[in-house]
């Protein structure tokens, strides 16, 4: 029996046929795989909701905007901190990252309707905190009474005088977190970006879909701006509403997480004109890659000499480090099981400590993200799909402008991965395994039948691993740890690595039931 | 205790034949209570003599938790218990989820411990959602009667609470007990009620005749009984009360679908002009 079919040997023949089309055996490059699809009811899947991912991903790290939940207590609390997306106010920049805002909606509000609590809501935020602009997201209940959230962010947007943008992101729509992303996306396009006035300098770049998870985005900011990069804004982790604004003068976009942020990346093309760039910060030699690429884009000696000289300087720095560690991981072997690009960037990590990936899959991402981008046109919309709003972007006839010309960038087009995602399945080793919307009961499969040495995942799974004896870390929060992108990022990954390998506790217990029987019986013989 | 929900299509009479029937329940002696389920709060206008009724949904929403039972419940002709579960104003909240919350407040405080002998919802419109559904649901109503006439849009309504009914009989035990038909004086409305009703397997149990008393009588903030006891159309209505006081005809109906209903109304001669 393959790999495959004893995953998915104790189904019913109903779920077979579903699970069957999300899971795959990697034996050639173009592999279609199902995804984005509804997840079948009972089966413990680590989906989050649309909310979840407009207020907890997208929106929540941005600093200096109080985002209300508008809803009963739970959503907020349960969206508050958990992300771990770091953020540092200054006496410019407020800060309200550790903050949670709600209207904690009950039931009178919901019997008569919640928009008198939210306007109140806005009133106290205004008075106490005075932040530079306001979100609102929503939660289930608010769209099944219709609260009119967007009529009472624009009265209050003219009472208070700053931005006040409401998010109609209920937690049921969609079949994932994934719509919630585009709905947050669609309200940055929308509203905030565009509207500043930045004069952009020589290197203006942004970058697109990097969380600040645990001070990520800082250490690859820390590496642009020692080439010499004038970062515009990072889109969402550690942001200011106000370097948002400002989003559409960079020269190029640098897209980290291609399924959150894809939407923004491509309508600021579409109307800005401005090409994005799929990079990825997370493992030294596609870090190295990634510098390469954008010091292509902008083809200027000077830049690619300094580039160069960044690189080897980090490389030193960081080498003693990287041997020790690799010395002791090489040779394990590692499943992911993470977001929506994750499970492809750290499979690049763990290649530079020499872990092998046997097993990948992704909570939430499209086929594209798995496929590449060249599927996009043979993506079926479903009804799912079509309930998230896609914007209509026209052309800013007067803001849009090509960096390149036609030439340079069709060139330049085969050379790095420009406006493009090439995504995971093209990147991993045959024999491989892929899954889609992966639940517990597979999990417990793939420990049983792979035997991975380490399985990379979240907090929803994380202890079933350990207490099967592996080691699992988490890749959304990093267990309080970080930062792993960039150079530095690279070592702490491996030396979190390495402890959890060499501290295996969890292995060493055995339960009590596998020395000695938990029930006691006798055979009768029956006349 | 009887519990009995009255549904319909709006504007079919449910209010008006609720409190006139329950009027003839009250001078036959029994006790009743009365609990309008829609968010006007007009279910109790004509036992109270007038719009007096603080509803239990306002009451809540100013007062807490905390509240007396006295402060919700008015007693108005003949002794019957009066509550209005209010609700939102038109177009905000959740007005379903409102009748749930005041049907769940009035049993905590203890409104149906008393000695009654009926407890009346009168519920707003057709089955929308599952608030208003509520009063079928979870064993609250055991029995339910639908105002009819003999027009095409009342019988859809009613065939589709009847789909309602059906839908909570298994686990609620709630049972149709009769058609109320409040007469539009359509060409053969009797009949075609009567064919309607069997349809479902349930009965017509009144045919209340119209008449314009009960515009006379709603003018004066009164039921018929009250307004004029001597009319015949108090006796209709007493009549009417008979028959539920008297029924134990209760079914799991049989709804149809909506082209049996069409050719229902063919037979009966209303589509022909």
């Amino acid at each position: 029996m393959s790999k495959v079919d004893r995953i998915l040997d104790k189904y019913s023949a109903r779920v077979y046929k579903n699970r069957k089309l999300h899971i795959i055996e990697k034996t050639e490059d173009n592999h279609e795989i199902s995804a984005n699809t509804r997840t079948i009811p009972g089966i413990m899947t680590n989906r989050g909701c649309c909310y979840a991912g407009c207020k907890g991903v997208v929106l929540g790290p941005i600093k200096d905007v109080a985002i209300i939940t508008h809803g009963p207590i739970g959503c907020g609390f349960y969206s508050w901190g958990t992300r771990r997306n770091k953020a540092r106010g200054d006496k410019h920049t407020k800060n309200f990252v550790e903050y949670c805002f709600s209207t904690d909606m009950q039931e009178p509000d919901i019997v008569f309707g919640g928009e008198k609590k939210l306007k109140q809501a806005i009133k106290e935020v205004v008075e106490i905190f005075d932040p530079d602009a306001i979100m609102i997201c929503a939660t289930c209940p608010v769209g099944l009474i219709g609260d009119d959230i967007h009529a009472v962010a624009a009265e209050a947007e003219k009472l208070y005088n700053r931005k006040v943008v409401a998010f109609s992101c209920e937690g049921y729509k969609g079949v994932s977190q994934s719509g919630g992303h585009h709905i947050a996306n669609n309200g940055l396009m929308r509203h905030i970006i565009g509207t500043g006035d930045r004069v952009p300098t020589k290197y203006s770049i942004n970058i697109l879909g990097e969380y600040n998870i645990g001070g990520d985005a800082w250490e690859v900011e820390r590496i642009l701006k020692r080439i010499g990069y004038d970062i515009v804004v990072n889109i969402p982790g550690d942001s200011s509403i106000h370097e948002i604004e400002n989003a559409h003068i960079a020269h190029l976009n640098l897209v980290q997480c291609h399924r959150s942020i894809n939407y923004v990346a491509d309508m600021l093309k579409d109307k800005y004109g401005t090409s994005w760039l799929k990079v990825n910060f997370i493992g030294v030699s596609s870090t190295v890659k990634s510098l390469r690429d954008i010091a292509r884009y902008f083809n200027d000696p000077e830049l690619t000499a300094r580039t160069e000289e960044v690189i080897a300087e980090e490389l030193a720095a960081i080498h003693d480090e990287m041997e020790y560690y690799k010395s002791k991981l090489k040779g394990k072997t590692a499943a992911l099981f993470v977001g929506g690009s994750r499970s492809h960037h750290y499979q690049k990590l763990l290649k530079d400590f020499g872990v092998e990936t046997i097993m990948a899959g992704y909570e939430f991402a499209h086929r594209d993200d798995y496929e590449g981008r060249e599927v996009l046109p043979f993506i079926k919309e479903d009804a799912d799909s079509k309930n998230i709003e896609s914007l209509r972007i026209e052309k800013d006839e007067r803001r849009y402008r090509l960096y390149l010309s036609e030439e340079q960038y069709e060139k330049l087009r085969k050379e790095i991965p420009l406006d493009y995602y090439e995504g995971m399945i093209k990147d991993m080793e045959k024999g491989t395994i892929i899954i889609d919307d992966m639940n517990h009961f597979e999990t417990e499969e793939i420990i049983r039948i792979l035997k991975p040495d380490i399985f990379f995942s979240g907090i929803k799974d994380k202890y079933v691993i350990q207490k099967a004896g592996i080691l699992s870390r988490q890749l959304h929060s990093y267990d309080y740890s970080g930062p792993y992108a960039g150079f530095n990022g690279a070592v702490n990954f491996g030396r979190d690595v390495l402890m959890g390998l060499t501290t295996p506790a969890w292995g060493l217990v055995k339960a009590p039931w596998k020395n000695s029987p938990m029930i006691e019986g006798h055979l009768q013989e029956v006349v | 205790m009887r519990q009995v929900a009255i549904y319909g299509k709006g504007g079919i009479g449910k209010s008006t034949t609720t409190q006139n029937l329950t009027a003839g329940l009250g001078e036959m002696g029994k006790k009743v209570m009365v609990v309008g389920c829609d968010p006007k709060a007009d279910s109790t206008r004509l036992l109270l003599g007038g719009l007096a009724q603080k509803t239990v949904l306002d009451t809540l929403r100013e007062e807490g938790e905390d509240i007396e039972l006295e402060s919700i419940m008015k007693s108005g002709f003949a002794g019957i218990k009066c509550v209005e579960s209010g609700g939102p104003e038109p177009g905000v909240g959740c007005a379903g989820r409102g009748i749930i919350t005041s049907i769940g407040l009035l049993e905590r405080l203890g409104a149906y411990e008393t000695d009654l002998d009926y407890v009346f919802y009168d519920v707003l419109g057709d089955v929308v959602c599952g608030g208003f559904a509520m009063p079928i649901r979870e064993g609250k109503a055991q029995e339910i009667y639908i105002v009819a006439s003999g027009e095409l849009m009342a019988l859809y309504a009613a065939n589709n609470i009847c789909k309602g009914i059906r839908k909570y009989a298994n686990t609620g035990g709630v049972r149709l007990g009769g058609i109320i038909c409040n007469s539009r004086k359509v060409d053969g409305e009797k009949e075609l009620i009567m064919a309607f009703a069997k349809e479902l397997g349930t009965q017509m149990i009144h045919f209340v005749p119209r008449d314009n008393i009960v515009q006379r009588a709603e003018i004066n903030k009164k039921t018929v009984i009250d307004y004029d006891p001597t009319a015949p159309q108090a006796d209709e209505y007493r009549a009417l009360a008979r028959a539920i006081d008297g029924n134990d005809m209760f079914v799991i109906p049989k709804p149809m679908k909506q082209e049996r209903l069409e050719q229902l109304m063919m037979e009966y001669g209303i589509l022909d002009a």
